[in-house]
């Protein structure tokens, strides 16, 4: 069966702390930062559990300030 | 697999629009403005339409509209958007001209020429942003705020003896004839973004096709208003918003097929 393996890339300096991706994500992946803040005084969402992302890209579609990059590689098990 | 043989450029499948500029937007954290502006850019990129959409920016919390997305846009007086909007289609015949607005832009200052010209079938799409309240000013009571609700004008909640009833533009600018397409969407979810991408799309064609004018309404949260977390305003605005203002094509004229 074919592997699905997903990453996102945060623009953290960009992230406004708003949790609406942490809500979409199916995969439980993102989280906001408890403890560090960017330059504009936001907790930003990270990956807390990157090895779970399928790209699915639902983070990115409700991210209201574009700042999350989704990629998404499909192992098909072909050599 | 690692990260580092995940993240190049052929994996990529969803990446920040081109047309978004690097500003960052002075949005509050949440705000669906962002979503919508995201998506808009997206679409203009996608249907190839950089180089002749003008943008008619609103009075409001997307007044700076101009600043994030790189096309041509103009700054309408307040609520006077769809006006400058008809000048602008009818000198440019051959360019996309489309209008951002907001409630208190278009459902209340801006209501006669909205009207008006969605009325004479002005081949413009409008965009209008419903959060049921004024946002950029501290929250104060809209005509489109539910009842009951509670606003900076309106601290026991809106009455319908003292503050009239939630304006429901949208049905009423699909009685008149002058419009191909009105629908109410909104952008809490990813698949609610996904619809709002393609009414959008619909719009910007029925306006370049000369079909007439298209509303698209977004029923969409302003949670610093509200004083609900982002999170919150979303569910807030399924369980209420919802039921007086309906997600769903208002009136969808199909093209004569020939």
């Amino acid at each position: 069966m074919a592997k699905v393996y997903g990453a996102v890339t945060i623009d953290s300096k960009r992230c406004k702390g708003c949790e609406l991706c942490v809500v979409a994500c199916p995969a439980d992946v993102l989280q906001l930062e408890p403890q560090e803040v960017n330059d504009r005084g936001y907790h930003y969402a990270y990956t807390a559990q990157p090895s779970s992302c399928i790209g699915c890209a639902a983070c990115a579609t409700v991210c209201p300030d574009a700042c999350i990059e989704v990629y998404r590689f499909v192992d098909r098990g072909e050599k | 697999m690692t990260k580092e043989e995940l993240i190049r450029p052929e994996n990529k499948v969803y990446s920040r629009p081109r047309l978004l500029t690097e500003v960052n937007t002075h949005y509050c954290p949440g705000c669906s403005h962002g979503v919508v502006h995201r998506i808009i850019a997206e679409l203009l990129d996608e249907m190839g339409l950089e180089d002749i959409a003008i943008g008619i920016a609103p009075v409001g919390c997307a007044v700076f509209a101009y600043n994030y997305i790189d096309i041509d846009w103009i700054e309408a007086a307040h609520g006077r958007a769809p006006a400058l909007a008809t000048a602008a289609s009818r000198l440019n015949p051959d360019r996309l001209v489309f209008t951002y607005q907001g409630d208190g832009d278009l459902a209340a200052i801006g209501t006669a020429e909205t009207i008006h010209a969605a009325n004479r079938g002005e081949n413009i799409a409008i965009i209008f942003i419903n959060n049921a309240i004024y946002g950029m000013t501290g929250g104060q009571m809209a005509p489109t705020t539910l009842l009951g609700m509670k606003t900076a004008t309106t601290p026991y909640g809106r009455r319908a003896d003292l503050n009239g009833y939630p304006l429901p533009i949208s049905n009423l600018l699909a009685q008149l004839d002058g419009t191909c397409y009105v629908t109410r969407q909104a952008v809490h979810t990813p698949a609610a973004v996904r619809k709002a991408k393609t009414a959008i799309k619909k719009a910007f064609e029925n306006s370049l096709a000369k079909r007439g004018t298209s509303i698209v309404e977004i029923v969409s949260t302003c949670n610093s208003g509200w004083k609900l977390s982002p999170a919150q305003s979303n569910d807030w605005m399924v369980e209420h918003m919802f039921e007086k203002y309906p997600l769903g094509d208002l009136k969808n004229v199909e093209p004569e097929k020939k």
